[in-house]
């Protein structure tokens, strides 16, 4: 998005149409298309375009992180296994969660934000198209940055919270800790604006007449997630700076001589916490847009569960503390902070009424994205009661850094997080591709992962009471731990090989799937009436919406006007989408949308070779990636010129 | 007092379990567990029945188009309405009693009489107990010996990393922290041999971290701790000589000129049930084995390989024999 311009094309009113098969499609498509080639495919700023590159590039890490993981479990198979060294363990543990918690977890949210938001929103693209392909780059840029050190032997290795002094020079002198810092430091930047984008796209760009209460919930999820990382980001950013100007220049914010350790501890969970409800908010709001239209009615609760969603993450920030309830601090500080972690169930527990009450107000219908979005439900409230048990205090003086907690948090991750992106495959694949993913594999798919998975993370909540100590590369045989960690391991493979069930599912649908048409699951929301795939340009008119539930507004009659899809204003003069005011969806203003533009990659090249100039002390890399950095900075934003014509706004030097 | 040679035969099935634990630090908080596992346990059947039955009684077919959607049944507002009622009802109880366990275990019912200084080391524990008469004090590693019925304070802190205290049994975690020192207490009602470990990653042998805490009655405690207190009795084995040239940099046996502050004190190695930590019983093999090559049993250990021919090694082990 462009600031809104002061040429006379401002005061244009664009036309109502209505869409027939030759108009405005056509035009509109030569507007949007990307150029064919590598040229367009690095230039390219749809935002179905990068979504898909943000979920397959997530998948791949999400793969990787997985790979670590059975790693670990064939060392933990038994007692006393020799499989890996202690350092080679620590680098697998450290990667995998650096992996599923950064470079999965939050990104295959952001690709299916960003391909569905303007869907959703009835718009065009998002509000920043370059900052979205931005934002995608530096996201790989970061991801081959942290494996980079671990495939040269010089990953991160102390955890993905990476406590100091233990990350300290002193104690770690490789450069293991400065590519877990500045890789942190990289992936906060595609965060930020991302998040950033996401906020003003909620804000500006809602089809007109879509006032904020009638928005899906996963924009609100999304939405929530975003606001909460532009908080929380700097202060993890600001961490990892400080710790690598200790390590690198001799600073002492973290040592424990003349700074503080525990500082780095407030810093990271100040930020951790919230990111942790950020990689679950849009997920959950997945879950409560997809149930419903499997059980074929509206989500009951609509309102407080999106007071919900938002109240979650407001009391998400006051939780950090019981991260932290072992390290000494005041009972009375441990108090409240226990107080908040255990109240925070309580908007949790408004969604999970809210879904129970829809199926039984339904009429479920059982494909395999119910399955997946139903027995989120019940994994969600496992992953919720052991985190209210670790809320406690007194409690988690004992649970704290066992198995309970290792438990604990991946009924969360994968609980609320996979288990929900498993369902979200299933069911926009057929708006991604035009083709629907095979039911029969389907059912096998999410009985072998839901099998799988409580069979090789249950018996960990086991391991935790028994006093197995996470993070630990090997354990001795008289501690009654080995019949637990051998039926973790093996569910840990079945889980995989449910993943593995979703791959080939995907594979193979993508060529021989059943054509899908353009709402195959009768669903409410606006993406379901664009074709599937959708046109580059999403919508050939700008919809007019009345109403929660565009496609269901016969059924149920929610509103005395009809939503309006396939007649709405004309855009066709260049990129163009429309702006609307902020609570109440009125159009206010036509917004120019960019071109693609080769400028975000280039930017993110340039901001690589800074970054990996300052890993290595390679100063020269560090000026030339400054250079590219200007000369990026400087395509992005030169003025275009513009010459307006009856037959529209074209590129003046065309 | 008699050093045990090795662990008791037939301790319990899970030594780091801490759903049975022996004194009051612990057990008011293991009672809390049990009671918030219940509830936990109560919550997640009741959602999943709901869920379950629920979707098998209200299914319909999933052949053939979607059925046509429907403003859907009444009454689910109230569902949100009577749960939200029940969770907070059950929230606020599980507070109010986690706050009464909170201040019931913050401190000891009576102020301790004994005073336990523990400091984390990458990767073993050192314990440093407090004189409550002049010329008292004394220090040991990765056993420590309490007497039964008595709270015991705890001050721990750090050399190096951030680690964990915790012995399960008889308390929860109390993080060590270089540059703080943190205050915990714990008191065993039974005797007994509890085993603890670090559980704070704290590098390459976090694995190997244990420590073993020996309660017994005060008389026998009182034995244990004069008998730490004495310096080593003198030797005139070819060993000492060895001992204090080759291993006194790091180690200390109180009472000859081997003052090393690195590693572990080990005037009175032979009271200890383990060595390296937790990792090995305390015999002529282990110890043996352990000297000439730790790397192979704790990879990354402070402690070097330390070249000692086989006739060195066996006067060594034959001297820390006598350290009773």
């Amino acid at each position: 998005m462009t600031a809104p311009s002061t040429s006379p094309d401002d005061f244009r009113h664009p036309t109502t149409v209505r869409v027939t098969a030759r108009f405005p499609g056509p035009r509109l498509l030569r507007i949007w298309e990307t150029e064919p080639g590598l040229k367009g495919w690095f230039s390219s700023v749809d935002h179905k375009e990068i979504g898909l590159r943000y979920i397959v590039t997530a998948f791949a890490f999400l793969l990787l992180g997985g790979v670590e993981a059975l790693v670990m479990r064939l060392q933990l198979t038994r007692p006393g296994e020799h499989l890996l060294t202690p350092e080679q363990y620590d680098q697998l543990f450290t990667m995998h969660g650096v992996s599923m918690i950064f470079l999965y977890a939050s990104p295959i949210l952001s690709g299916f934000s960003n391909y569905l938001w303007p869907l959703l929103l009835g718009a065009r693209d998002m509000a920043f198209p370059r900052l979205n392909a931005f934002s995608y780059w530096v996201y790989v840029a970061a991801g081959l940055f942290m494996y980079a050190g671990f495939v040269v032997g010089q990953g991160p290795n102390a955890g993905w919270f990476n406590y100091v002094p233990y990350a300290a020079k002193p104690f770690n002198p490789g450069v293991n800790i400065d590519v877990f810092a500045l890789g942190l430091i990289l992936l906060g930047i595609s965060t930020t604006v991302g998040a950033a984008n996401f906020v003003v796209t909620f804000l500006r760009l809602r089809a007109p007449g879509m006032s904020i209460n009638r928005v899906p919930i996963l924009i609100w999820g999304t939405l929530t997630a975003s606001v909460a990382n532009l908080l929380a980001v700097p202060a993890v950013s600001l961490a990892c700076f400080l710790l690598w100007m200790d390590r690198q220049w001799g600073t002492h914010f973290f040592d424990a001589g003349q700074g503080q350790p525990l500082l780095w501890q407030h810093l990271f969970w100040m930020f951790g916490h919230p990111w942790v409800y950020a990689i679950v908010l849009p997920a959950m709001g997945m879950v409560s847009d997809g149930l419903p239209t499997f059980c074929r009615r509206p989500l009951v609760g609509y309102t407080p569960v999106a007071l919900a969603t938002v109240g979650t993450m407001a009391l998400g920030f006051g939780v950090w503390v019981h991260h932290m309830f072992a390290t000494g601090l005041p009972s009375l500080a441990l108090g409240f902070f226990s107080g908040a972690s255990i109240i925070i169930t309580l908007p949790s527990a408004v969604a999970v009424f809210a879904w129970t009450a829809t199926i039984w107000t339904g009429r479920p219908v059982f494909t395999t994205a119910f399955l997946f979005f139903a027995s989120m439900i019940v994994l969600f409230v496992i992953g919720g009661v052991s985190g209210f048990m670790t809320g406690s205090v007194p409690v988690d003086w004992q649970l704290t850094d066992t198995y309970f907690v290792v438990a604990h948090l991946h009924y969360v991750l994968i609980g609320i997080n996979v288990f929900p992106i498993a369902g979200a495959i299933y069911y926009w694949f057929p708006k991604f591709t035009g083709r629907r993913l095979s039911e029969r594999l389907g059912v096998w798919n999410f009985w072998t992962m839901f099998v799988g998975f409580n069979l090789g993370f249950f018996p960990m909540h086991l391991l935790g009471l028994m006093g197995m100590p996470r993070r630990i590369y090997t354990y001795a045989p008289d501690m009654g731990w080995d019949l637990p960690n051998l039926i973790v391991s093996i569910g840990s493979f079945l889980f995989a090989l449910g993943i593995l069930l979703l791959l080939i599912n995907v594979v193979v649908s993508l060529k021989r799937g059943r054509p899908a048409g353009p709402n195959p699951w009768g669903a409410p929301t606006l993406e379901w009436a664009v074709p599937s795939p959708p046109p580059p340009y999403n919508f050939a008119v700008i919809p007019q919406i009345e109403s929660r539930h565009p496609l269901w507004e016969a059924e149920l009659g929610e509103s005395p006007r009809r939503s309006s899809i396939e007649e709405g204003l004309l855009l066709d003069v260049g990129r163009e989408t429309i702006g609307t005011s902020p609570l109440d969806g009125r159009p206010t203003l036509i917004l120019q949308m960019p071109e693609d533009t080769l400028a975000p990659f280039v930017l993110t090249l340039g901001i690589a070779a800074v970054f990996v100039g300052l890993l290595l002390h390679v100063w020269w890399l560090v000026g030339a990636g400054v250079a590219v950095i200007a000369a990026a900075l400087m395509a992005w934003f030169w003025p275009r010129r513009r010459q307006i014509t009856p037959e529209g706004v074209e590129p003046a030097d065309e | 007092m008699a050093a045990p040679a090795s662990l008791p035969a037939s301790g319990p099935a899970w030594p780091m379990g801490y759903l049975a634990t022996f004194g009051p630090r612990a057990d008011p908080a293991t009672a809390l567990t049990w009671g918030l596992m219940d509830i936990s346990i109560a919550v997640v059947v009741i959602v999943t029945v709901l869920v379950v039955a629920g979707a098998l009684l209200r299914r319909v077919s999933a052949r053939g188009p979607m059925p046509a959607a429907s403003p859907g049944g009444k009454g689910g507002l109230a569902w949100i309405a009577i749960g939200c009622a029940l969770t907070t009802a059950t929230l606020l109880i599980s507070l109010v009693w986690t706050v009464q366990v909170l201040a019931r275990i913050d401190s000891p019912a009576t102020k301790p009489g004994l005073t336990i200084e523990i400091t984390g080391h990458q990767w073993w524990w050192e314990a440093r107990y407090q004189p409550d008469q002049p010329g008292g004090a004394f220090t040991t590693a990765n056993e420590l010996h309490i007497p039964t019925g008595q709270p015991v304070r705890l001050k721990v802190t750090s050399a190096d990393v951030i680690h964990s205290f915790w012995v399960p049994a008889l308390t929860g975690k109390t993080d060590t922290i270089p540059g703080r020192v943190n205050l915990g207490w714990m008191q065993a009602d039974r005797a007994g041999v509890y085993r603890g470990q670090c559980t704070e990653y704290c590098g390459e042998e976090h694995a190997k971290m244990a420590l073993y805490v020996v309660a017994e009655p005060p008389a026998r405690f009182d034995a244990w701790r004069q008998a730490e207190l004495a310096p080593a009795a003198a030797t005139a084995l070819p060993g000492q000589t060895i001992f204090e040239a080759r291993c006194g940099a790091c180690h200390s046996v109180r009472g000859t000129s081997a003052g090393g502050v690195v590693g572990p004190d080990l005037t009175h190695l032979m009271s200890r049930r383990t060595i390296a930590s937790g990792i090995l019983p305390n015999d002529v093999a282990s110890l043996s084995g352990w000297i000439a090559n730790p790397q192979a049993l704790k990879p990354g250990a402070a402690m070097p390989a330390t070249n000692l021919n086989g006739a060195e090694l066996t006067q060594v082990v034959a001297y820390l024999e006598t350290l009773k």
